[in-house]
C-alpha cells in the first residue's frame, strides 16, 4: 500500500470523497510518523492523538453520510474534511496548551478557540497537534524556542528556518499535508524556503487574528504551508475572511478562484504568458549566496521563457527595511508582551512584592531574544527616543509602502525576489550576532512593512539544500499569487529537484538518531 | 545616534519590568548599541514632509452597539491564574502591606 503522508492534500480528499481511505486511516498515517520522528526533529510540542483521532471518526461519519447521499452531497463537502492540519503552538485551541514557545506561557490552557481554529472544526479538519517555534515568533531558526531547537529534515545539523520552524517541517516530513504559521517579518515564507515548501503571508488583514498570541500587531498576518500551491491556497481559503473580533481583518471577499486552481500543467503555465514581472535589484544583495541567486536567476529565467516579461525595477528604500523593521516590531512587541506578569496567567516568580514579582517573572520567564526585543522596543518608545526613532521609522515606513505601489501602480503584475539570500544554515551559526540572524528576513520583512501579501515556493536545491522564490504581489492579490505559483510549478514540473524528498527523512525515521539539543551539546 | 550607557541599559530594563543578571545588563549593552547602530542609516534620509505609517490598509473603524454578549466561563479564565481564592486571582498588596 502507498504511503499515505506522501499524498498531496488534495489528493487525500479525492480518497476520501470516493471512500478509498478514510480519515482514520489518514489520522493513523500521520500520527505515527510524528511519533517517530518527532525525537529527531522536535517540530511538535504538542501531540494530541486521542483528540485526533475521534476527530477523524467524526469526519469519517460526515463522509459516509455524504456517501449515502450521493454525488453532489459529496461534492458540497469542504475540502479539509478529514485533512490533518498542523498548529504554531501561539493559535489558541480551547483546553489545550499554547506556549508560543516561551516559559512564560508555560502550563496556560487556552479558554477558548482562535477563529481560525473554529473555521477550521467547520470543515471538519484534524488536529494532531501543535508545533515548535521561535518564542513569541522572534527568530528565524527556531532556536529561540524555549522547547529545543528543530532540525531541517534535508539536513539534520541545520536550522529550519523560524520562526514558523516547526509547521515547515511538520509539513516537509511529511507529518501532515498542512500547516498554519504567522509571518511578522518572513517567518511563514523563510522557514517554507528553507525546508523546500509553499508557504505564503496574504494581505494584512486577510486573516481574523482572534485568539493567536501577538507579536507586532501592524505587521502579524496569519499564513498557509503546504507541499503545493493548490493545498496552501485551499488552507487560505478555509481561515480567509472578516471577523467581527478583530477589527484588523478586512471586509474584503475571499475569492473561491482559490478553490479551483488548475491541475493541468498547460493551463498553469499559459497563465504566465503576457505576464510583466519585476525584478527589484536592491533584492539581489551583497553577501548573498552566489548559488542562491543562481537558482532564482534559472527561476526568473524560467518564468521568461514561458512568456513573461521580466523587467528590472528599483525599491529604492529596501535598504532602509531591516532598520525600519527593527524599530517597530520591537516597539509593538514591548506593549504587546506587557501583559505577561505572572497575575493571571503562567508561573509567577518572586517572593511577594508586586515589582519584584514582575521583575523575576518576566525577567526569568522570557528567552534571551524576546528580551533584546523588549529592551529595543522600550528603548525605542522611551521618553527623548520617540521621535528619532518610532515616528522616524513609521515614516520610512511610508516610503517603503510608496516604493512597492509606485512598481505596481507602473503596470507589473507581481515582484519575482529571493525569499532568502542563504539556505539552511548551521545550528549556532548566527547566535553571537543578533544582525546577523536578523538579516535572514532582509527579503521578507519589508513586505510586512507594506501588508502585501508574498507567496514563497520551491526553485531547486542549492548543494542539497532548497531554495525558496518569493512572489510579492499588490493588496489582495493572492489568488493571483498562487496562479503564477502554480505555474510556476506547471512549467518545472519535469525538474530532477522536484523527486526529491528532504534527505534525512530515514535518519530521523532512526530511534537512534540524537534529538536537535543532543546533537548541538555533541558539538559543543 | 546616541550610545547606550550601562545606566541607560538598566533603565530601560526597569521600565519593561525586566530583571537581568549582570551578566545579562552587560551582554545587552553591546548587543543592543550594535543593533542601535543599523539606526544610523535614516540620518541622510530626510522624512520632514513624509507622513508615518502605523497601519497598511485602509479601514475605518466601525461601531457596534454595545450589547453584552456571551461571556467565557469564569473558572476557564480566571483558572489559569497561578494563585487562586474563592473565585478571585490573589495578587501582592499595591499600597502599603496592611492597609485594607
Amino acid at each position: 500500500m502507498t504511503d499515505l503522508t506522501r499524498l498531496l492534500a488534495h489528493e487525500m480528499t479525492d480518497l476520501l470523497h470516493s471512500g478509498q481511505v478514510s480519515a482514520r486511516e489518514l489520522a493513523e498515517a500521520h500520527l505515527a510518523a510524528v511519533e517517530r520522528q518527532n525525537p529527531a526533529l522536535n517540530a511538535w510540542l504538542t501531540i494530541e492523538p486521542d483528540k485526533a483521532l475521534a476527530q477523524a471518526d467524526a469526519a469519517d461519519r460526515r463522509l459516509a453520510a455524504a456517501r449515502a447521499a450521493g454525488q453532489d452531497a459529496v461534492a458540497a463537502l469542504p475540502r479539509l474534511l478529514g485533512i490533518p492540519v498542523a498548529l504554531k503552538d501561539l493559535i489558541s485551541v480551547a483546553g489545550g496548551q499554547c506556549t508560543a514557545g516561551s516559559r512564560i506561557l508555560e502550563g496556560y490552557l487556552a479558554p477558548y478557540d482562535a477563529h481560525i481554529v473554529e473555521r477550521l472544526r467547520e470543515t471538519g479538519a484534524i488536529f494532531p497537534g501543535k508545533t515548535n517555534m521561535d518564542e513569541f515568533a522572534m527568530g528565524s531558526s527556531n532556536e529561540f524556542s524555549a522547547y529545543g531547537p528543530v532540525a531541517n529534515p534535508w539536513d539534520l545539523e541545520t536550522v529550519p528556518g523560524g520562526s514558523s520552524g516547526g509547521s515547515a517541517v511538520a509539513v516537509a516530513a511529511y507529518h501532515a499535508p498542512l500547516s498554519l504559521g504567522t509571518d511578522t517579518g518572513g517567518s511563514i515564507r523563510q522557514p517554507a524556503a528553507l525546508c523546500g515548501i509553499v508557504g505564503m503571508k496574504p494581505t494584512y488583514g486577510r486573516v481574523s487574528r482572534y485568539g493567536i498570541v501577538a507579536f507586532a500587531s501592524s505587521l502579524d498576518q496569519i499564513g498557509p504551508l503546504a507541499r503545493d500551491v493548490r493545498d496552501a491556497a485551499t488552507l487560505l481559503h478555509a481561515v480567509a475572511g472578516r471577523d467581527d473580533r478583530d477589527s484588523t481583518s478586512a471586509p474584503e471577499s475571499v475569492p473561491d478562484g482559490l478553490l479551483t486552481i488548475t491541475a493541468s500543467d498547460d493551463e498553469a503555465a499559459a497563465w504566465l504568458r503576457g505576464k510583466r514581472f519585476g525584478l527589484p535589484r536592491e533584492y539581489f544583495v551583497a553577501g548573498m549566496d552566489p548559488d542562491v541567486e543562481r537558482r532564482i536567476r534559472e527561476g526568473v529565467a524560467a518564468l521568461e521563457s514561458a512568456g513573461a516579461s521580466i523587467e528590472d525595477v528599483s525599491l529604492p528604500h529596501t535598504d532602509y527595511g531591516l532598520a525600519t523593521y527593527y524599530i517597530v516590531a520591537p516597539a509593538e512587541a514591548s506593549a504587546n508582551l506587557a501583559r505577561y506578569d505572572g497575575v493571571r496567567y503562567g508561573p509567577r516568580l518572586g517572593d511577594g512584592d508586586v515589582l519584584g514579582n514582575y521583575l523575576a517573572t518576566r525577567g526569568q520567564g522570557f528567552g534571551a531574544e524576546v528580551k533584546r526585543r523588549v529592551m529595543l522596543g522600550t528603548y525605542a518608545l522611551s521618553a527623548g527616543y520617540y521621535d528619532a526613532y518610532y515616528l522616524k521609522a513609521q515614516k520610512v515606513r511610508t516610503l517603503i509602502k510608496r516604493d512597492f505601489d509606485e512598481v505596481f501602480a507602473s503596470g507589473i503584475d507581481a515582484l519575482v525576489a529571493p525569499t532568502s539570500p542563504s539556505v539552511a544554515f548551521r545550528f549556532g551559526a548566527k547566535l553571537a550576532d543578533p544582525v546577523s540572524m536578523y538579516l535572514s528576513d532582509a527579503c521578507t520583512l519589508p513586505v510586512n512593512m507594506a501588508g502585501l501579501p508574498g507567496l514563497s515556493v520551491p526553485c531547486g536545491l542549492s548543494e542539497g539544500m532548497p531554495v525558496g522564490l518569493q512572489f510579492i504581489g499588490p493588496a489582495w492579490s493572492e489568488l493571483d499569487l498562487f496562479q503564477v505559483g502554480r505555474g510556476y510549478e506547471a512549467i518545472t514540473s519535469g525538474a530532477e529537484w522536484r523527486a526529491k524528498e528532504p534527505a534525512q527523512l530515514a535518519l530521523a525515521d532512526d530511534p537512534a538518531t540524537l534529538s536537535p539539543d543532543q546533537r548541538i551539546a555533541g558539538r559543543a | 545616534m546616541a550610545n547606550l550607557s550601562r545606566a541607560d541599559v538598566e533603565h530601560v530594563a526597569h521600565l519593561a519590568r525586566l530583571g537581568l543578571t549582570d551578566e545579562e545588563l552587560s551582554r545587552l549593552e553591546g548587543q543592543l548599541n550594535h543593533i542601535v547602530d543599523q539606526y544610523a542609516v535614516f540620518a541622510d534620509l530626510d522624512t520632514d514632509a513624509i507622513p508615518p505609517t502605523a497601519q497598511t490598509i485602509e479601514l475605518e473603524n466601525i461601531l457596534r452597539e454595545d450589547v453584552a454578549g456571551p461571556s467565557l466561563p469564569f473558572d476557564a479564565v480566571v483558572g489559569n491564574a497561578a494563585d487562586r481564592r474563592d473565585g478571585y486571582i490573589v495578587v501582592p498588596p499595591i499600597i502599603g502591606g496592611d492597609e485594607t
